[in-house]
């Protein structure tokens, strides 16, 4: 049996503390306002404890991760998407890869319930569903070649979980991008400011790749570097531009910004790669790095004061102006990246096990990523928690709730239980440069108020406006990348399943099929996008919920593979690791949806929702928040399609997890009838180091093997 | 001190090149060297192309998340 020294236990006792502290003042404190610096100490105190404890478990007693073993990048390395990538590139590579819009918009949406909720699901869900998925999905993929996540459901599971599980990405790739849109049109509509330095990138972009291209290939550092310095400079300029005589031009209606991106997404999705996206792959790749790491360092320094409810009526009540439902089950559906996302399930298997140096490395990788996204969520949770809830309320309520003015708003903000004055919320736009605040939906607006705040404290309370417009745009930059890379891959799926049926749409690069299945993949999104648009009752607070049980829906297939193959792999008695994450997963999820398709409460239940806009038809009368006989039938079309889907969706969790619960059962009765996928143990040639600082042994080893690819760094 | 300096700049460079993918040519130039000593070497130009029409031909590789 192994000691532990002194030393390291009294640190730990250290970190313990102040964890335990950061929770103690956030869930005792009523009535009082909390600074931040708890929220903070919460999270990184429990997530310092849950890696250095709950992931070094996972990585050596369950999966018993084997550093004698050669990962695929070592076996088939093939200079490119195979090759051995120093772990703390990776863990680079990995991070921006699973991090995105998603954990910046979820948190800001449930602080209607407070913040509480919020942080506990975040943290606790990291810690004990969200990273635990993403590092056993990365182990198990890194041990089959890395293959992806529908190639295992397939594999392990069966054809027919196979295929429900492609489905589910499918869907829910359509429905991100939907959503993703939404938020975009919402924070640029009626702003010239921001329509006009979004605008920028693509010129810019095109110039980045025929740099690349053309004048200097592979240089990416210098050009993303002129790249930046244009952006910002385009982010200087659109301030001049909203106030000359241009501004008219850049001031979009939402419904002209629908038509621009569906006509965008699908032209960039048929432009070769080299032309847009991977320049802007590039630019919104330092972009974010880099917000995410200014933010980190804001609320650090500014350490600002939580104004926002410990928990508000909202949690309780079920009536929220921003999404209907109570805290059980919405809270969790609502927050899923950050604290338990299915799409990262899509990167852990694929993209990084290809890349991952030595099997030992999952912990640092896997675990480690998710543990830094879920800080970007707190983050995020913290800028909106630091804005006055009155202003927080009228830029997240529906148009149709807020009213258009600045007095109508303050009264409708009365109504929720919060007080803001007209000149307030007239004076929080006019801060910002912006013409109107009044129902901001989607979270980036929200985010970027608080986010100006935070960086303008830094900056000696001046350049509110700049920020704003800065958060805007990085937030803007990265989701209209996901928008083209996204039309992508839901174009290869798609083309993948219509092969089947007429074999000229397997050959990707026959031009027709592309265009047709392109066409056919932003249509789609464009529907749910033009809805979201033109639905009188809201649109993100319809579409947000539909895009929650459809991550976690992913999440629920992750880990039912996850659970099949720890049950095959002969660790049985582990298989609660992702088994208890998957049954809270598939609860929330299944009580989410059933609650969507059956509630009584037409704010909440579709089919409830869709009878009573269909009697008032019928009765020849119009139902606010519904202006006309036309706005009457969108809700019912909508409603109709939302409801069928969220019952859809709940199926396909149901067929997964029954499938994959027929398969354990089998192997436990009879463990010769399943065969396990794995690739064959080869002996691995190479060292490095398991963690981000290589240990006293590591050191000794690598100094041993004097031919393994010297890194600057471990030898020092 | 600058020594140290120098050092940590170094690491730097070597970690954007690295994470921006911009050391692929080289990577790939080693690659080809040490386990097909007999194949003819890429200009980098050509490179550079052959890895985003990889990326055009299968979308998934490096996809980003929401």
């Amino acid at each position: 049996m192994r000691t532990a020294n002194p030393k390291s236990i009294a640190l730990w006792s250290v970190v313990a503390l102040v964890g335990a502290a950061g929770w103690t003042v956030l869930a005792l404190s009523r009535d009082e306002e909390v600074s931040a610096a708890w929220m903070v100490a919460a999270a990184l105190g429990s997530y310092a404890i849950a890696y250095r404890f709950y992931s070094k478990f996972i990585a050596y007693k369950v999966l018993k991760v084997d550093k004698r073993r050669a990962t695929p990048a070592e076996r088939l390395d093939n200079g490119i998407d195979y090759h051995p990538t120093d772990r703390r590139v990776l863990l680079g590579h990995h991070f921006a890869a699973i991090a995105g819009a998603g954990p910046l918009v979820g948190p800001v949406l449930a602080a209607q319930m407070g913040y509480l909720p919020g942080t506990i699901w975040i943290i606790a869900g990291v810690i004990f569903a969200g990273a635990v998925q993403d590092m056993v999905v990365l182990f198990f993929s890194t041990r089959r070649d890395g293959r992806s996540l529908g190639q295992m459901a397939r594999d392990e599971i069966g054809p027919f979980g196979g295929a429900a599980a492609l489905f589910a990405a499918f869907a829910i790739m359509i429905i991100l991008l939907g959503v993703l849109a939404l938020v975009i049109v919402n924070a640029l509509a009626e702003s010239p400011w921001g329509t006009f330095s979004i605008a920028m990138t693509i010129p810019i972009a095109l110039f980045m790749g025929f740099y690349l291209r053309i004048l200097r290939p592979g240089r990416v550092s210098e050009v993303s570097l002129i790249g930046v310095s244009l952006l910002l400079f385009a982010l200087i300029a659109g301030r001049w531009v909203a106030e000359s005589s241009w501004a008219e031009a850049f001031t979009l209606a939402p419904s002209t910004l629908v038509i621009w991106l569906v006509a965008y997404g699908f032209i960039a999705s048929i432009l070769p790669v080299w032309m847009l996206l991977a320049p802007r792959d590039y630019l919104s790749t330092f972009m974010k790095i880099g917000t995410i790491v200014l933010l980190a360092l804001g609320v650090i320094i500014t350490l600002p004061t939580l104004k926002m409810d410990p928990v508000t009526d909202f949690a309780s009540r079920g009536d929220g102006p921003v999404f209907a439902g109570s805290l059980f089950p919405f809270v969790f559906i609502t927050i899923a990246c950050g604290a338990l996302s299915g799409f990262h399930a899509l990167i852990s298997s694929g993209t990084t096990p290809k890349m991952i140096q030595k099997e030992t490395q999952v912990r640092m990788i896997g675990y480690g990523s998710m543990l830094m996204e879920s800080a970007v969520a707190i983050m995020a949770l913290v800028a909106a928690s630091i804005i006055d809830p009155g202003l927080y309320f009228a830029m997240n309520a529906p148009a149709g709730v807020v009213g258009d003015t600045v007095q109508e708003a303050s009264k409708a903000v009365a109504g929720f239980g919060y007080t803001i004055s007209p000149e307030d919320l007239a004076q929080a736009a006019k801060n910002v440069e912006e013409s109107s605040l009044l129902s901001r939906t989607g979270g980036a607006p929200t985010l970027a108020i608080g986010v100006s705040e935070i960086f303008s404290k830094v900056t000696g309370g001046s350049l509110k406006a700049f920020w704003y417009h800065f958060a805007i745009m990085f937030e803007a930059l990265f989701i209209l990348t996901a928008l083209d890379a996204g039309t992508r891959v839901g174009r290869f799926m798609l083309q993948d399943m219509l092969g089947n049926v007429y074999k000229p749409f397997k050959n990707i690069s026959w031009k027709p099929g592309l265009v047709i299945t392109s066409a056919v993949v932003t249509g789609l999104w464009g529907y749910f996008l033009w809805v979201g648009v033109h639905e009188p009752l809201g649109g993100i607070n319809q579409l947000f919920p539909i895009f929650g049980i459809a991550n976690q829906l992913l999440a629920a297939v992750a880990l039912a593979v996850c659970t099949t193959l720890l049950v095959k792999s002969g660790r049985l008695k582990w298989a609660w690791i992702t088994g208890i994450p998957l049954a809270w997963d598939a609860t929330v999820t299944l009580t989410a949806s059933w609650q969507k398709v059956f509630s009584s409460d037409p704010r909440v239940g579709f089919f409830k929702q869709r009878s009573i806009y269909q009697d008032a038809i019928d009765d020849g009368k119009v139902l606010p928040p519904a202006k006309s006989m036309d706005d009457m039938h969108t809700v019912v079309t909508n409603s109709t399609v939302d409801g069928i889907l969220s019952a859809a969706l709940a199926l396909l969790i149901v067929i997964v997890i029954a499938d994959a619960i027929r398969i354990c059962v089998r192997h436990v009765r009879d463990p010769l009838s399943s065969k396990l996928s794995e690739a064959p143990f080869v002996e691995s040639k190479t060292v490095a180091p398991a963690g981000l600082f290589a240990t006293k042994e590591e050191k000794t080893e690598l100094a041993a093997a004097s031919t393994a690819p010297a890194a600057p760094g471990d030898s020092s | 001190m600058t020594a140290a300096l120098r050092r940590a700049a170094r690491w730097m460079r070597w970690y954007v090149r690295e994470l921006t993918d911009e050391s692929a040519y080289e990577r790939y130039v080693a690659h080809v060297r040490k386990d097909h000593p007999a194949a003819t070497v890429p200009s980098r130009r050509a490179f550079e192309r052959m890895r985003t029409d990889r990326q055009e031909s299968d979308p998934r590789q490096g996809f980003r998340c929401c």
